[in-house]
């Protein structure tokens, strides 16, 4: 398993490699046993819990559970919330971080250097980190208990300017002086020179950042409070601290599923492009 | 070419990005320096006004047991997560680095929980961690396993349960990088050492870890971050309990701020944090500085 050089043929590596196969094949159960279980017992009869040596499939599969889940709890009123704030984020930093970036890659300006650094502070000091102060401006600004303030501290992003800044800076040359040369002004070199090559960045940039804001808990949790404007996430733990879930396992799973699913779909069906995504945005 | 007039355009492009780094970032920093030297409780009526106090913040907090207690979790959370982290991100994308059936399967096994949502995965976990019949337990049992069921309640095991949880999400994220940097390693290098003989562990040490460093480096800054502010699995699995056993940071930052109202006090533990993330990007920075380290990717 070992050998990314020249395959060798002697029978200590075909043991090698038979056991490389075994070791794969147990974490690759390990790792998928977890959402397996959940998605087998979110189908399981609420009315039959689990218990020693019963912790999979019931008698019989039902959408039960997704029901008397969504009747619990505003799911609905959830993901609009979740929708819209993903929304409003995705939206706002697709224009900030195309004009910072392309500022940043087109440009030569006085403190360009500066400013530049002053940008990527926002990735030495993660925004969760101050989630105190932010608080308190969200306050000040009026905002509380609002799905802006969940959104706006995500409005520009340092590594989304960096990576389109990138991203940017590979254009050829050649085609910005042709651009310059034919008189284009400065948002028209951007719009049909800049970015058709850089669209995929992006895309990328926006599907990792989609996925982090989807499952952001903490910040929500602290600047919201009224069901009609708070997220999934921070509903799921609201509906698990429920007195009437307790370890009713079949329901649990089914509204954790509901929360997951749009993402995890998106997900199989895009495998490759999320993941190209999530390796081009590290920082998201 | 570039435009050489001077011109406040190029402001005016970067305003929108540079005020809300500023309004959410750089603002809320200076706040909380200042915020630490006054006194500011919401919950007693005389503590209510803010009242410049000196150092005593600091004094407090570096005194007492909470804030030593906390910062052994964090600094054991950190330890615990980010090297295991990638060492398993390594050997999993030894694992799917290979052509051959079944290699879709693994990648998707090992690479879903980046796509859950912190609070779905945690809730999930809870049930493994249930005693009695709970997976994780009745597997550790089948495995001779005999110690305590209860590990989100108990004061030694709570703090490695909600490590594992994260272990499980993010090696998978971790591994990506691992298997772009893997595909990009120069296989010439692999023939020339083994038609000179060098075993494949060999290969492992001499050649795959050092033209990797670069990859290293960059995953564990991201593991490092990513430590320190995801605490979403504690809220579902301990809520920092039994006893603050398993408190981290910014666990106890939102604590002390919204269920205490201590905003002095918050805002000095915002300072120390700062201070820790600080510490650790600029020690990563000059590291990657190094001119003797490869650039593969």
């Amino acid at each position: 398993m070992f050998s990314s050089g020249v395959a060798s043929k002697s029978l200590t590596a075909r043991l090698g490699n038979i056991l490389g196969w075994i070791v794969s094949l147990l974490f690759g159960v390990g790792w998928a046993s977890i959402i397996a279980w959940a998605i087998i017992v979110s189908f399981r009869p609420d009315n039959e819990p689990l218990g020693r040596g019963s912790v999979w499939f019931g008698s019989t599969l039902t959408l039960a559970n997704y029901a008397k889940a969504w009747s619990l709890a505003p799911f609905n009123q959830y993901y609009i919330n979740t929708i819209l704030i993903v929304l409003m984020v995705l939206a706002v930093q697709m224009i900030t971080i195309t004009l910072a970036g392309f500022t940043f890659a087109h440009f030569r300006f006085a403190g360009q250097r500066l400013l530049f650094f002053f940008i990527l502070l926002q990735l030495m000091i993660p925004t969760t980190a101050l989630l105190a102060p932010n608080f308190g401006t969200i306050r000040q600004l009026g905002l509380f208990d609002t799905r802006l303030a969940v959104a706006i501290p995500y409005f520009g992003s340092a590594f989304g300017t960096f990576l389109m800044r990138q991203a940017f800076l590979e254009v050829p040359r050649d085609l910005v002086d042709a651009g310059i040369v034919d008189g284009c002004r400065w948002w028209q070199l951007l719009r049909h020179v800049y970015l058709p090559p850089t669209v995929p960045t992006l895309i990328a940039f926006g599907l990792s950042s989609a996925s982090w804001h989807w499952n952001e808990f903490l910040w929500p949790l602290v600047v919201t409070i009224s069901d009609s404007v708070r997220p999934l996430t921070v509903g799921l733990v609201r509906f698990t601290q429920l007195g009437e879930i307790g370890a009713r396992w079949s329901l649990l799973t089914a509204a954790t599923l509901l929360v997951a699913a749009p993402l995890l779909l998106v997900f199989l069906l895009f495998q490759r492009r999320f993941i190209q995504s999530f390796l081009h945005s590290g920082i998201k | 070419m570039r435009k050489r007039r001077p011109s406040i355009l190029p402001y005016l492009l970067i305003l929108p990005t540079a005020f809300f780094v500023a309004l959410f970032t750089a603002w809320p920093t200076i706040l909380s320096i200042y915020q630490s030297f006054f006194r500011q409780r919401l919950n007693i009526a005389r503590f209510r006004q803010p009242s410049f106090v000196g150092l005593e913040n600091y004094v407090q907090l570096l005194t007492g047991s909470d804030f030593h207690q906390v910062l052994r979790n964090t600094i054991l959370y950190v330890v615990g997560t980010v090297p295991l982290s990638i060492v398993l991100a390594f050997l999993l994308a030894m694992m799917v680095n290979r052509r051959a059936r079944g290699i879709g399967f693994l990648r998707l096994a090992f690479f879903y929980p980046t796509v859950l949502p912190m609070v779905s995965a945690a809730t999930i976990w809870m049930f493994f961690f249930t005693p009695d019949y709970g997976l994780f337990n009745t597997s550790l049992a089948a495995l001779g396993y005999r110690g305590p069921q209860n590990w989100t309640a108990n004061p030694n095991l709570a703090l490695v349960s909600v490590m594992i949880v994260a272990l499980w999400k993010n090696a998978g994220y971790y591994m990506i990088f691992y298997l772009a940097g893997l595909q990009n390693l120069p296989g010439d290098v692999f023939e020339a050492a083994a038609l000179d003989g060098a075993s494949a562990w060999q290969q492992l040490w001499h050649i795959t870890f050092p033209l990797l460093r670069r990859t290293t480096l960059f995953v564990s800054t991201i593991a490092f971050i990513s430590a320190i502010q995801t605490v979403d699995h504690i809220f579902v699995l301990t809520n920092g309990g039994p006893s603050n056993a398993s408190t981290v940071l910014l666990y106890w930052l939102w604590q002390v701020r919204f269920e205490y109202l201590d905003v002095g006090r918050a805002a000095t533990i915002t300072v120390v944090l700062i201070v820790f993330l600080l510490i650790f990007t600029v020690t990563n920075f000059v590291l990657s500085e190094r001119k003797e380290i490869p650039d593969v990717q």
